[in-house]
């Protein structure tokens, strides 16, 4: 008899890790039958996973955070030991706009620090301040833009108007000409721009190479008392991910991902996410990015607790949260290394020693310490050559002289 | 108390706006989740904003609760964060409700209570809807399997019906199935109608 599991998702392709350990059949091997919940907006997947509808979620890691920290409905306590990607957002804005930028897209996808300049110059000439979609408001997507703007002072609450909207409604959005541009997860920036409504502005990957993005999150007390429910879940996905992560398994994977119950896109749209190859301008070749999306390597799944702080120095940063060490120490308990460590012990999948690191610091591939297999962490800098110490939060906190 | 409804299923809305007529609100918005619906709802300033739950505008709606200067007061879902009942039967029919805090419970519960049933009741009404379409067609399927057999073999409608229902039930099929089996043959064969 399988266990029954009902996780929440939306129609995204970094939802890929839980689509392929159903339909792939690593679910099964663990005796998990695995119920996949489609919601469209992110406020519906917060409530069931907070009221008890499903056991876990596909959710936006800084929403999981800001759940905890009661800044959206009603508070709850929520933990992550899982990581579902990194990395795999794209901005991408009306080719009206995009005009005024770098015209070579491999250059301007390349410079993210000269777009931010270039782009805060074209908001003079384009006489209004634009509209630019945002997936929500504790969104990886809304926390990296905030991060990118702000580098050449363009003040993301004055100088444009920030519209949430969930992505399936993207490209609809800018076809009726209600937003000019946006920033989500894959495939709705490649929609757009085939379509020909948008082009690239900027890469997630570019603008921190190993951005945090969703993870498997649940409610705290649930988690605690299911450890052995957990650990099978967590195996089956380390499996799920090794396979997603595979080149050669790319062209079955997009294919799983555009059935209607999961994306409900064409295959190569999504296809172009998976293996890192992004058409920037609709009709040019595309842009190659390695790695535009992470699912396996590099441990991408760990829940570094210094990344869960990083988020929460961004929601001080706006203004979103007030700091204080129960806050931040609230923020920090939402990523569980230690569940990760004892899920994954026994099944030879790299692991970091440590459950924080400093983020931003690993400018070439770089061989660390691991429990078990060798563990090699890729480049992980911010764009602006920023570094955060989590142990220096104060410090790097006062360092943002905007959104005071 | 001012009602808003958010939604674009015409009848849906009917459907609760009319329960909540009967039931003595007469301060009701109906709003469809399109363009600048937002700056609309702000102008009405609400007391209570119902809304499906699986409308993706959701995120939306919940960004302009947070920034909105125009709405006094913040904005909860649910009205009673404890009544774990009231919000398991208001997610279970997919209903929403964002209500200006402050309001008194007594006040809302009836209103949420409401907009449950009619949510169910509505559900109801389309798997029974959908239930009617799919026996009209079906019966559109029979009729034409029933034509055919009526000019190929010379049977009377009668005969070409039982003809069909013998040949399920021999089958262990549906009628239906069957019809459209004789159908897709048909058509293969060039067999016309």
């Amino acid at each position: 008899m399988n266990t029954q599991l009902r996780i929440a998702f939306l129609p995204l392709t970094d939802a890929a890790v839980l689509v392929a350990a159903r339909e792939r059949g690593f679910a099964e091997e663990e005796g998990i039958a695995l119920d996949l919940v489609r919601t469209t907006s992110w406020a519906t997947l917060r409530d069931r996973l907070v009221f008890g509808q499903v056991h876990a979620a596909h959710m936006l890691a800084p929403l999981a955070v800001a759940v905890t920290l009661g800044l959206s409905q009603q508070p709850a306590a929520l933990a992550t030991p899982y990581k579902l990607n990194v990395n795999g957002n794209m901005l991408v804005m009306a080719s009206e706009f995009a005009a005024a930028l770098e015209p070579d897209v491999d250059r301007r996808l390349a410079d993210p620090l000269g777009t931010a300049h270039d782009f805060a110059s074209a908001i003079g000439l384009w006489r209004r301040k634009p509209v630019i979609g945002v997936v929500h408001r504790f969104s990886s997507h809304a926390i990296m833009l905030r991060y990118w703007l702000a580098s050449a002072g363009i003040d993301p609450d004055k100088d444009v108007v920030l519209r949430v909207l969930p992505p399936s409604l993207t490209v609809e959005a800018m076809h009726a000409g209600e937003i000019d541009g946006f920033i989500a997860g894959e495939p709705w920036g490649s929609a757009a721009v085939e379509a020909g409504l948008a082009e690239a502005v900027a890469l997630g990957e570019r603008i921190w190479q190993r951005g945090v993005e969703k993870v498997l999150a649940f409610r705290e007390g649930w988690l605690d008392d299911n450890p052995d429910l957990v650990d099978r879940l967590l195996r089956v996905l380390a499996r799920s991910a090794a396979w997603c992560d595979d080149p050669t398994n790319h062209g079955a994977l997009a294919d799983i991902l555009s059935g209607p119950h999961y994306v409900d896109q064409p295959a190569d749209l999504i296809a172009r996410g998976l293996t890192g190859r992004v058409v920037a301008r609709r009709g040019e070749t595309a842009v190659v990015d390695s790695d535009f999306m992470l699912f396996a390597r590099e441990a991408t799944a760990f829940p570094w607790r210094s990344q869960a702080l990083w988020i929460y120095s961004q929601l001080v940063r706006w203004n979103m949260v007030a700091h204080s060490p129960e806050n931040m120490a609230k923020a920090g308990r939402v990523f569980r290394p230690d569940v990760f460590r004892r899920a994954l012990a026994a099944s030879g999948v790299a692991m970091p020693g440590a459950s924080m690191k400093v983020e931003g610091a690993v400018g070439a591939p770089l061989a660390v310490g691991s429990h078990s297999g060798d563990l090699t962490l890729g480049p992980d800098r911010f764009f602006d050559g920023k570094i955060f110490d989590p142990d220096q939060m104060d410090s790097f906190i006062s360092g943002f002289t905007d959104g005071k | 108390m001012r009602i808003v409804i958010i939604d674009d299923s015409g009848l849906r809305a009917t459907v609760l706006e009319e329960g909540l007529r009967e039931a003595g609100y007469d301060d009701i918005h109906v709003v469809p989740p399109r363009g600048a619906f937002v700056a609309r709802l702000e102008r009405m300033a609400p007391d209570v904003v119902l809304m499906d739950l699986g409308n993706p505008s959701r995120d939306t709606l919940e960004e302009m609760l947070t920034v909105s200067r125009a709405l006094a007061r913040p904005i909860a879902m649910f009205v009673d964060q404890s009544d774990e009942t009231m919000i398991g039967a208001a997610i279970d029919a997919g209903v929403s409700a964002y209500v200006v805090d402050g309001l008194r419970k007594e006040r809302v519960k009836p209103v949420l209570e409401l907009a449950v049933r009619r949510f169910n009741a509505f559900a109801k009404m389309q798997s029974e809807l959908e239930e009617a379409r799919t026996a009209l067609s079906d019966r559109k399927i029979i009729d034409r399997a029933k034509s055919i057999l009526m000019n190929q073999r010379g049977l009377n409608e009668q005969d070409a019906y039982t003809l069909l229902r013998t040949s399920a039930m021999n089958q262990g099929k549906k009628i239906v199935d069957v019809a459209q089996a004789l159908i897709t043959a048909s058509d293969l064969l060039g067999g016309g109608i």
